[in-house]
């Protein structure tokens, strides 16, 4: 039978990952195919989930009163999206919509979040590549703020 | 060094804030040949002189072009001018893009806001002997979609099959479809050899900092990575010493320097 474990296992955010986990982590990931502007996920819904875009673009907007749906980043194959199901009280703060059709791998958040609890070791694994991810995303939101390109 | 006479053949703006100005000399001589990141001193007679990175096409030997922002008084008198209006040109200086040493290698350019125009002549020289370089990609990041400089261009460039050219805006607007983030997001699924790759970096410093940063992450040398430093330029020969930067001066051993002899300058509050 075919499993996702051999995408996951190629994917630099599982890299050195140990097979006992990567199997486990297998357990909670699901494909998933979404059409072209459709949601993968709306901002203050429950964040049950996190992805790993095989295939196409996905826009993070946010509702701004009076602007509407801004966008403030886009994501494409490779990327890693999601890490409102890490930290209570589980809501998307952003929506994430697909402007291509999308290809993706679901992992699902509260079956991750139980197999940490249970075990230390692995949720230490995630919060350590998942911080990777934040710090990233951190730089890059600085310096968007700087306006780098403005006149000065 | 005295300037010599230019006439404006054609001035445009290129965003809201930037122009192009295509010059000629007024004895109708050739333009005096230039290396890709070159620049020239302008002078707006009655007004001053500032200098300005050639954005043109190095193998045209009778148009000069320079791309600049209107946001002091030479620039913004130098934006006023229009075609017949002459000013004075004192060039080409400093040091240039490694093009031809580079014969072989995966070639990534990245740019920032207006620092795409001195890679540009880069740009022109690498696609017309585009054969003796292996992938080329280019990564640009504007502000805003209106802010993307020589858009028409870039459109053609990513119309050919031998060159992948990313842009992305930090701002979306509504009829923005493109890439939503910093310029440094691109270089992660850039598709080029980091062990074969030189890399040619412009834009405002704090881009470059973290654009070599994530070249270096991607397993990009630190040796194959040149940068193009902009600094209070006045003589641009290395005598007045404005653009003293460490041990070297911006106008005469710059602008374009190896990274890897400015890297621990590049975050010395002191310099």
């Amino acid at each position: 039978m075919n499993t996702l474990e051999p995408l996951l296992a190629k994917h630099p955010f599982f890299a050195e990952l140990d097979q006992p986990y990567l199997e486990l982590i297998t357990g909670c990931a699901a494909n998933m195919r979404i059409k072209q502007g459709e949601f993968l996920f709306r901002e203050g819904g429950e964040a049950k989930q996190f992805f790993i875009i095989r295939e196409g673009v996905v826009t993070l907007e946010v509702h701004v009163p009076g602007a509407g749906s801004v966008t403030i980043q886009t994501v494409e194959e490779g990327d890693v999206v999601g890490w409102s199901w890490l930290f209570p009280p589980y809501r998307w703060h952003f929506t994430g919509r697909a402007v291509t059709g999308l290809r993706v791998i679901a992992l699902d958040g509260k079956c991750l979040r139980e197999k940490c609890e249970q075990d230390h070791d692995l949720g230490y694994e995630f919060l350590k590549r998942f911080s990777h991810i934040i710090l990233d995303r951190l730089q890059a939101t600085r310096l968007q703020l700087l306006d780098l390109y403005g006149t000065h | 060094m005295l300037p010599r006479l230019y006439r404006v053949q054609r001035a445009r703006w290129d965003t809201d804030d930037t122009f192009s100005l295509e010059l000629s000399p007024s004895n109708g001589h050739d333009i005096p040949a230039f290396a890709p990141g070159q620049f020239n001193m302008l002078y707006v007679y009655g007004v001053g002189e500032i200098p300005i990175s050639i954005s043109g096409d190095p193998d045209r030997c009778d148009l000069l072009v320079h791309t600049t922002r209107a946001v002091g008084t030479v620039s913004r008198a130098m934006s006023k001018l229009k075609a017949g209006d002459m000013l004075g040109v004192r060039g080409p200086f400093g040091t240039a893009w490694p093009v031809e040493a580079i014969h072989g290698k995966d070639v990534v350019i990245v740019a920032g806001g207006i620092g795409l125009a001195p890679l540009r002549p880069a740009m022109y020289h690498i696609m017309a002997q585009r054969e003796n370089y292996g992938r080329v990609v280019l990564l640009y990041g504007a502000r805003t979609a209106g802010d993307v400089l020589y858009g028409k261009q870039l459109q053609q460039w990513r119309a050919h099959f031998d060159l992948d050219v990313f842009v992305t805006v930090d701002r979306a607007t509504d009829s923005w479809r493109g890439s939503v983030g910093l310029v440094t997001a691109l270089i992660g699924r850039a598709p080029f050899d980091p062990l074969n790759t030189v890399a040619l970096v412009c834009g405002p410093e704090m881009m470059m900092r973290f654009t070599t940063m994530g070249l270096e992450k991607r397993g990009v040398s630190t040796q194959n990575i040149y940068v193009s430093l902009e600094r209070d330029m006045k003589c641009a020969i290395g005598l007045c010493g404005h653009c003293q930067f460490g041990a070297a001066f911006v106008c005469k051993d710059g602008p374009v320097f190896p990274y890897s002899q400015v890297k621990v300058l590049l975050t010395k509050w002191e310099i």
